[in-house]
């Protein structure tokens, strides 16, 4: 039996009014009072850091897909010949929405973390470690997510969608920004410096240029073909290829299954880092 | 409005905070005085509702912090040691986003902001970015977010700590205006003379117990005489002196720095010690003081840290 004192205040009845929902000792429902706070910190203080992570991988699609590809011509992928750019494309549009969540996830929730000590003052209010897990990872899907529409904005005056279906790829690329931003920011909670920070980027790389990226990944021998296949990135650039070609198939939902799983259980681990870092 | 009993919080084999207790009525100024690692921002956290206690009965408003923490919270402001305001963000978007992530709305928080700058002294820097304020700016600002939910307590770690003298004064000042309006207030210092300017009662904290409570002037009566006769005599000197001094006052404390005497009458012992011959480099006759009780219970002062 929970015993109430009595209401004293606004935000005392708010918080009495959901103490008895489902989960209340974690949630309090609020998660986009965190998501606010980030639209606010991106008007007043991060709008030309925002800016910057659309120009990279349209830079890459210049550099690769037209200076390198047209030495190339085009490729055969999936049985669908197309001109390299588009072969690349999809790769890109799968990395953007990676790189994007993850800058969040990892950088920026570092920094909120250790020096704004942002997290310790979200919760010396009702707010529970889950609304924060879950606003903060919000805001670094849709960071990423954004990226991924801009950059398929971007391909589509290149001419290099053939296919309405290609609109899936927007839905898809929250998916993976999602499963990204959480496992990033589970990660990030373990850190305790920048120089670990700079460990997770140097194992990004390799993740980008190997993961089918640029070329297939039928050039490595098949043990490591399927190491790579059970990588994230991997996965969310076939998964793109496949609705970009517009290739519907059962591989398809497995991707989609894959990252889901990924985005709960970091969603979890997040907010019982959280919970234990500042609330035990 | 506070209820600890037994309240202990363990680090693996270190008690940092071990089995104190202690009560706060509503309306009241309470206070926790100690040095630094005393444990005084561990029982504050426990409080809070942000740190989970090892053992001991805690009860906030009738609540168990560890079954009803957010419900606590709501009921709570807090005003932590180091500044947590949200850099990122201007001086009234602060007030604002803290307000709602307790889930008041924008109507509510409107005319409160208003309010809180007015009371902050901060009407003038409201589109300012944090890190342009001076450091008295920014905990008057974070005192004012802590008011944003209109909280039944307000907890204040170390609330003047890193101020200059005045900006200290303009914080009291404002500390004394929510006392006057009804604000429980919890203050952690280790400052005496804060903690006999704001507090009502007190608790006396060394190593993660409490040594003493009471009210600033009953806690001085019952600890100490009333004056106190510090003389100095040069740090190689100071010792050697003392040992002649029997009988001077009802009892003697030798620092490193200085020789105090505790006595009811300052002015008649300073001239015995002067009429036995011995020329102090400087004296001062003072009424006794927290920190004397403190001395007296540990053994050890305030500002040894």
């Amino acid at each position: 039996m929970i015993t109430h004192a009595v209401v004293t205040s606004a935000a005392a009845a708010i918080a009495q009014g959901r103490a008895d929902r489902p989960g209340a000792r974690v949630y309090s429902y609020r998660p986009h009072a965190v998501l606010q706070r980030g639209f606010l910190a991106l008007r007043t203080s991060n709008a030309l850091v925002f800016l910057t992570g659309f120009v990279e991988p349209v830079i890459f699609l210049i550099a690769f897909g037209y200076g390198v590809g047209g030495m190339i011509g085009t490729v055969t992928v999936q049985g669908v010949e197309v001109p390299y750019a588009a072969f690349l494309a999809p790769a890109l549009l799968a990395a953007s929405a990676m790189n994007g969540a993850l800058m969040d996830a990892t950088f920026n929730v570092f920094f909120k973390m250790h020096y704004l000590r942002l997290y310790q003052a979200m919760m010396a209010t009702s707010l529970g470690p889950l609304d924060v897990a879950l606003g903060e990872i919000g805001w670094a899907m849709i960071r990423g997510a954004t990226y991924a529409v801009g950059f398929t904005v971007v391909v589509a005056i290149f001419g290099l969608i053939t296919t309405w279906w290609a609109l899936l790829a927007i839905p898809a690329a929250v998916v993976v920004a999602f499963a990204f931003a959480s496992v990033g920011m589970a990660l990030t909670s373990y850190m305790t410096s920048f120089q670990q920070l700079n460990w997770l980027n140097f194992w990004l790389l390799p993740l980008f240029l190997f993961s089918g990226t640029f070329f297939p990944i039928t050039t490595y021998p098949e043990w490591l073909q399927t190491v790579i296949m059970a990588t994230p990135l991997w996965q969310a650039i076939a998964m793109m290829r496949g609705i970009m070609f517009g290739v519907f198939d059962a591989a398809l939902l497995f991707h989609v299954a894959y990252f889901l799983v990924i985005a709960v259980f970091g969603l979890y681990a997040t907010s019982r880092r959280l919970e234990a870092l500042f609330l035990r | 409005m506070i209820r600890a009993a037994g309240l202990t919080k363990a680090y693996g084999d270190f008690l940092a905070v071990a089995g104190i207790d202690f009560h706060v009525e509503r309306g009241e100024s309470f206070g926790i005085l100690g040095p630094n690692g005393a444990g005084k921002s561990t029982t504050m956290r426990m409080v809070g509702a942000t740190l989970e206690r090892t053992s001991g009965d805690l009860t906030i408003l009738g609540m168990d912090p560890s079954r009803e923490g957010p419900t606590i919270r709501a009921h709570l402001g807090s005003v932590p040691q180091q500044d947590n305001l949200d850099t990122e963000l201007t001086v009234a978007e602060n007030l604002y986003t803290y307000g709602r992530y307790f889930g008041l709305p924008r109507s509510y928080l409107r005319p409160k902001i208003d309010e809180l700058l007015a009371f902050a002294q901060l009407e003038d820097k409201r589109t300012a970015k944090v890190d342009a304020l001076s450091g008295g700016m920014k905990r008057r600002l974070t005192i004012a977010r802590g008011l944003v939910n209109d909280p039944s307590i307000l907890l204040l770690d170390e609330p003047t700590t890193g101020l200059d003298p005045q900006a200290r004064h303009v914080l009291w000042d404002r500390l004394f205006r929510l006392k006057e309006a009804g604000v429980t207030l919890v203050i952690t210092t280790h400052y005496m003379d804060e903690a006999e300017q704001l507090c009502d009662r007190l608790v006396v904290m060394d190593h993660g117990s409490v040594v003493a409570e009471g009210a600033p002037l009953d806690l001085i009566r019952d600890h100490s005489s009333r004056e106190v006769v510090e003389v100095r005599f040069g740090s190689d000197r100071n010792a050697e002196v003392a040992a002649q001094l029997g009988g001077v006052g009802e009892r003697r404390e030798i620092l490193p720095d200085r020789i105090l005497v505790y006595t009811d009458e300052g002015e008649r012992d300073l001239q015995e010690i002067v009429a036995r011959g011995f020329m102090p480099v400087t004296s001062l006759v003072r009424r006794a003081s927290l920190e004397d009780v403190f001395l007296r219970l540990t053994g050890r002062s305030l500002a040894d840290e």
